[in-house]
């Protein structure tokens, strides 16, 4: 279990309670503050890992909260919640410093597999030149894949979609999550597209191997990791 | 009086008014104008005819002396219409000639007599009348004074010549003026009263009305015409509203009172983890699905609101594509259907990526589902045809039948055919909102494939291609 902090700025005293008690559960220790101008200061002060801030705050704008913050010098991730779910929304979001959007209504589980892989950016570096998990190698510099010594052939698309996986190993990741940083397109895949590109891959991982590194997270996503 | 009041606060009747008074200041001046010219043009003429007289006077005494000129003038005077001629002595008494009287100092004066004067010949009656001249007087080297002159006529009579071009000009006009108040103005009354009764039928709530259009296609017309696409537009909107509001009330009440059913259907399973479970994977799965609908819902209105919604900047069109077809291939295989692409290689269009892609993936995932089961493959072909690009997906099912076409865009219209599939029933009517965003349209055909007895169906997207 990854021990995480986080601050929700959200003025929803509701959605509030119902996010610090639900991220608890899943071991994540939240602050929360209630508006733009305490939030503001409250990030500045502490060291989180992970900042989820509501686009619409009182006494200061969620926007002018993260570019303030970005303004300081504070670099912790921030993840935007919004009702304004709009592609546009979306880039204004990204463009005033933030590092992730999602716009609600959301499933928590959304959320969680997010905060979670926002909160590994800080620990983990992006840098590394291969990933591991298990007796799967995936080399960056190559583009090879290897499983037990053995390479498997792998189609661009697919390669790329490892690359996600094996770089948030042990995280869960979503079905949004794959379309937005595999096909780089930022919807609700609707229907099962996601999950029949994963099966192929997992087909062509798992095949011919006894252990399974790639799993399917009930009314979540997906999951790659070493059970062993 | 009401009447004429009414008519005259008619801006067709106050500009033709306008008009009329420049008319006629325009030919008064006019009148005079060309009275004036006249006039001095007589006076040229009658001193040019003097000068020659004149002249053939000193010649005829020079060569045939006083005799001869008497004869001359004699037989000259006899004609008719012909100049006046008079000799008199150095004292001033008419001698000879065809002049009876002639105004007073005039014989008195030599040379060019410019200013007219009046005289009256033998062979009038003696009347007041006289008559105004122009002459020339020379003095004969035996002292005698002959002076030939030519008539002006009665100066009084051009004036009422005048007088009389500027009546007729004048009466000419009014009864134009009038002609044009009842004809043009009466008429442009009758129209806008016509159309402010059109327009308080649409006030009072009639949005089907619209205002007259005559055919003459002149401003009124124009006017009506642009004022009825306004309406046309307006009703549509409005119709739109009202459908979305109906469709509302049923479509998510009924997602609604099934969430609701599941969820106290989950209530009577609390004992039973295992079936308690399920059923709450039930509710968030329709949950879920209502979420779709209210974001569809929102992404298509604000889609409609303009493009103010969506930011737009150049993309690859043909990348897009690609990526839609890479992305549903494997959907396409599972659902035991062959896709294939046919993509004209860099076409480009001033448009919004993800709007764009989102419209083309909803009709991959339509042409895949509804295909399902029916026929046996789906392509996507991407080609240019002029200035636009044109993104079809085509598949070889059932198809829809030509009179459902307009049915299946709008918006939360599913198709009985189609009920039994999930989905929102908004995802045709979304691909039509963001060709409209782009300038484009969405266009429904049979695809009507060789060796099928499917009719099939074809969605294209006809887009603009961005501007080189």
């Amino acid at each position: 279990m990854i021990h995480m902090k986080i601050l929700v700025i959200e003025d929803d005293l509701e959605a509030a309670a119902y996010l610090a008690k639900a991220f608890k559960e899943a071991g994540i220790v939240v602050d929360h503050a209630s508006d733009g101008e305490s939030g503001l200061f409250m990030a500045s002060e502490n060291n989180y890992d992970v900042l989820v801030v509501d686009r619409m705050l009182p006494r200061r704008d969620g926007l002018s909260v993260i570019s303030e913050l970005r303004k300081k010098n504070v670099n912790t991730p921030v993840l935007i919640l919004s009702a304004l779910g709009q592609v546009d929304d979306r880039v204004k979001g990204l463009r005033a410093g933030g590092d992730d959007y999602l716009p609600k209504p959301y499933a928590f589980s959304e959320l969680l597999a997010r905060v979670e892989v926002l909160g590994r950016r800080t620990g983990a570096p992006e840098q590394e030149m291969s990933y591991r998990v298990g007796d799967l190698e995936l080399d960056r510099l190559s583009h090879e894949v290897k499983r037990s010594g053995q390479p498997i052939l792998l189609q661009p698309r697919e390669y790329r979609l490892l690359e996600y996986l094996m770089k948030n190993a042990g995280q869960v990741v979503t079905r949004t999550m794959l379309l937005e940083n595999v096909w780089d397109y930022h919807f609700d895949p609707q229907t099962n597209v996601i999950d029949v590109h994963v099966s192929r891959l997992r087909s062509k991982i798992e095949k011919g191997f006894e252990t399974p590194l790639l799993k399917t997270v009930r009314g979540a996503g997906y999951m790659i990791k070493d059970e062993g | 009086m009401s009447h004429l009041r009414v008519l005259l606060k008619n801006t067709a009747v106050r500009l033709s008014a306008l008009y009329i008074l420049l008319f006629a200041l325009c030919a008064a001046v006019l009148v005079f104008y060309v009275g004036g010219l006249f006039e001095s043009f007589l006076r040229d003429q009658a001193r040019s005819a003097v000068m020659q007289e004149s002249s053939d006077v000193e010649g005829i005494y020079a060569k045939r002396g006083m005799e001869g000129l008497l004869a001359t003038l004699e037989q000259r005077s006899r004609q008719p219409g012909t100049n006046i001629y008079i000799i008199a002595s150095p004292q001033g008494d008419i001698l000879a000639g065809n002049v009876l009287s002639i105004q007073k100092g005039i014989l008195d004066q030599t040379g060019w007599i410019d200013t007219p004067f009046k005289y009256q010949r033998f062979t009038e009656e003696r009347t007041e009348d006289m008559h105004y001249a122009l002459a020339r007087a020379i003095v004969l080297p035996n002292g005698l004074h002959v002076l030939v002159g030519t008539d002006l006529g009665d100066p009084r009579r051009l004036g009422a010549l005048i007088r009389q071009a500027l009546l007729l000009a004048l009466g000419v006009m009014g009864i134009g003026a009038v002609v044009i108040w009842f004809g043009v103005g009466r008429n442009a009354l009758k129209r806008i009263s016509r159309m402010s009764e059109a327009s308080g039928r649409i006030l009072a709530g009639d949005l089907s009305q619209r205002l007259p259009v005559v055919g003459s296609g002149d401003d009124f017309d124009k006017l009506s015409g642009s004022l009825n696409t306004m309406l046309a537009r307006i009703e549509k909107l409005n119709e739109g509203l009202k459908q979305v509001s109906d469709n509302i009330a049923h479509d998510l009440k009924t997602p609604l009172t099934r969430l609701r059913n599941k969820a106290s259907d989950a209530l009577t399973k609390v004992e039973k983890p295992a079936e308690a479970r399920e059923a709450l994977e039930g509710i968030i799965g329709e949950a879920d699905q209502l979420i779709r609908t209210f974001n569809a819902l929102l992404m298509i209105s604000r889609v409609e609101a303009g493009s103010a919604a969506a930011e737009i900047a150049e993309v690859n069109l043909s990348a897009i594509v690609a990526d839609g077809a890479e992305l549903y291939e494997l959907v396409a295989e599972e659902a035991g259907l062959e896709l294939s692409a046919d993509i004209a290689p860099d076409l480009r269009i001033d448009g919004n990526r993800e709007l764009v892609g989102q419209a083309l993936f909803n009709l991959i995932d339509n042409a895949i589902k509804y295909t399902s089961g029916e026929g046996t493959r789906v392509w996507v072909t991407l080609s240019r045809q002029d200035d636009m690009a044109v993104l079809s997906v085509s598949d070889d099912g059932n198809g829809i039948p030509e009179d459902k076409y307009e049915d299946a865009v709008r918006r939360f219209v599913r198709l009985d055919e189609s009920r039994s599939k999930p989905g929102t029933g908004l995802g045709l009517s979304m691909v039509s909102a963001v060709a409209e965003l782009h300038g484009g349209r969405l266009e429904l055909s049979a695809s009507n494939t060789e060796g099928s007895e499917r009719r099939g169906l074809k969605a294209s997207l006809i887009l603009p291609l961005a501007k080189v």
